[in-house]
């Protein structure tokens, strides 16, 4: 089954976004990646093979090793710039909003 | 559905403004943010120290249903103004992201509503602009609570 991967599915796993965030300022190879975890390392290549699929890491190669970049082009295409930023802020707030009427009427 | 919340990001500067009106009075608004037990609701997290007072510290952290963290924060507490301001760093832990400066303004607009002005400083223009890239770094942990709690649901 050749399941067609996309970014939303990509960055809905904790895993794939703590990778995401060790290499959006510099790009790492998949052993300093995995150093980071404690996750066993082929869960860790699984995770890197699925974020390369959807474009979300590039793979280049230097000398014998392979480096992974982070590609904010794929990022911008979830949404523009700013709009993922704000959504998140929005739920967030919503959710202050529905706590402290709760609260207010607990009172 | 239009959102409320507001974002200004003018293009190659190392700050940006997050502004929201909330249907609550401003005391509400205020608690929301320097009451431990309310503060760990909205944001979904675990509060692990809130000392919300001039060189205070505070930390939380989220952890997944297997009780591994996935994501910490902490910062210090420069000044609070019941009911009119905060200022404070945050700071995300085991990140390469460093410590911003947060200005946190709360205006009452009238008995029922207020509104927050969050001025966010960014070490640089092009660390803000990688915030912005990843929402997913300071809050889609929150998503995922939810996509969990909605995958139980439809299991049940």
């Amino acid at each position: 089954m050749n399941l067609r991967r996309d970014v939303f599915q990509a960055i809905a796993d904790p895993t794939r976004r703590a990778i995401l965030m060790l290499v959006a300022t510099q790009s790492m190879t998949a052993g300093a990646i995995a150093a980071n975890f404690d996750t066993a390392r082929p869960t860790v290549s699984k995770h890197l093979q699925i974020l390369t699929e959807c474009e979300l890491l590039r793979q280049e190669q230097s000398g014998r090793e392979i480096h992974y970049h982070f590609n904010p082009q794929t990022m911008k295409q979830v949404a523009d710039f700013i709009e993922p930023f704000r959504q998140l802020w929005d739920e967030r707030f919503n959710r202050l909003e529905d706590l402290m009427k709760q609260f207010k009427s607990n009172k | 559905m239009e959102l409320k919340t507001r974002i200004s990001a003018e293009e190659g500067k190392q700050d940006l403004t997050i502004t929201r009106e909330f249907d609550l009075p401003i005391d509400l608004l205020f608690k929301a943010y320097t009451v431990p037990e309310l503060f760990e609701q909205w944001m979904g997290t675990k509060v692990l120290q809130f000392e919300m007072r001039p060189h205070g510290g505070y930390r939380f952290e989220t952890s997944d249903p297997a009780g591994n963290v996935v994501f910490s924060a902490n910062g210090t507490i420069h000044r609070v103004v019941p009911e009119s301001e905060i200022i404070r760093t945050f700071e995300m832990e085991n990140t390469p992201f460093p410590v911003q400066l947060e200005y946190l303004e709360f205006h009452s607009l009238g008995i029922w509503t207020s509104k927050l002005t969050m001025h966010i400083v960014y070490r640089s223009s092009e660390i803000r602009d990688q915030m912005l890239k990843l929402p997913f770094a300071q809050g889609l942990n929150m998503a995922h609570n939810r996509l969990e709690a909605i995958a139980k649901d439809s299991i049940n």
